[in-house]
């Protein structure tokens, strides 16, 4: 799992049929310290998540788990919205 | 999943028996401005995208979750044409 801000919202009406009714969510990696990290990708939102909110997602195959279908072409998804980030210095 | 634009087609007539009948499209990358980078991948069109189409691109295993690339040899797909991008200053 890692941090991410979500920065925008990808719209596209002409998807595969699983993917219906999800919103995507253009997010930005960050670490622990809200440093960006690497290039921003874009997320399966499945907790209702907000543009400039800091969230967790996942990649990979893993990402398809979260959402209620079986399979969808899915490689991250947004599983939480964090609310604080404590990191020992 | 990243942003990608369709530039082009791939042709194979010899290719894995799994693979026949799809359309492999070559996708370069893109970024937020819509610019087009120098990466590029060949990916399964589940879409019907055409050439300067702006796409989102699926990998790894999970380009496998969709009803074309089920069980077959795919680790990209073209899984949705990107209408719109909204993205916070």
């Amino acid at each position: 799992m890692f941090f991410a801000e979500i920065i925008g919202t990808v719209w596209a009406t002409r998807k595969d049929e699983n993917l219906k009714s999800f919103k995507l969510q253009f997010i930005q990696p960050i670490n622990g310290k809200r440093e960006k990290t690497g290039d921003p990708i874009i997320a399966v939102d499945t907790v209702g998540a907000g543009v400039g909110e800091t969230v967790m997602y996942i990649t990979a195959r893993e990402a398809v788990i979260p959402l209620p279908v079986a399979m969808a072409p899915v490689d991250a998804s947004i599983v939480g919205i964090v609310d604080r980030i404590d990191v020992m210095k | 999943m990243i942003l990608g634009k369709v530039v082009g087609t791939v042709w194979a007539t010899r290719k894995d028996e799994e693979l026949v009948g799809m359309k492999f499209q070559i996708v370069k990358h893109l970024d937020l401005d819509y610019k087009v980078k120098d990466t590029f991948v060949v990916a399964v069109d589940t879409v019907q995208a055409g050439v300067g189409d702006v796409v989102l691109l699926c990998s790894g295993s999970s380009a496998r979750q969709t009803a074309l690339t089920k069980n077959k040899p795919v680790d990209a797909v073209i899984m949705a044409i990107v209408d719109k991008i909204d993205i916070a200053d």
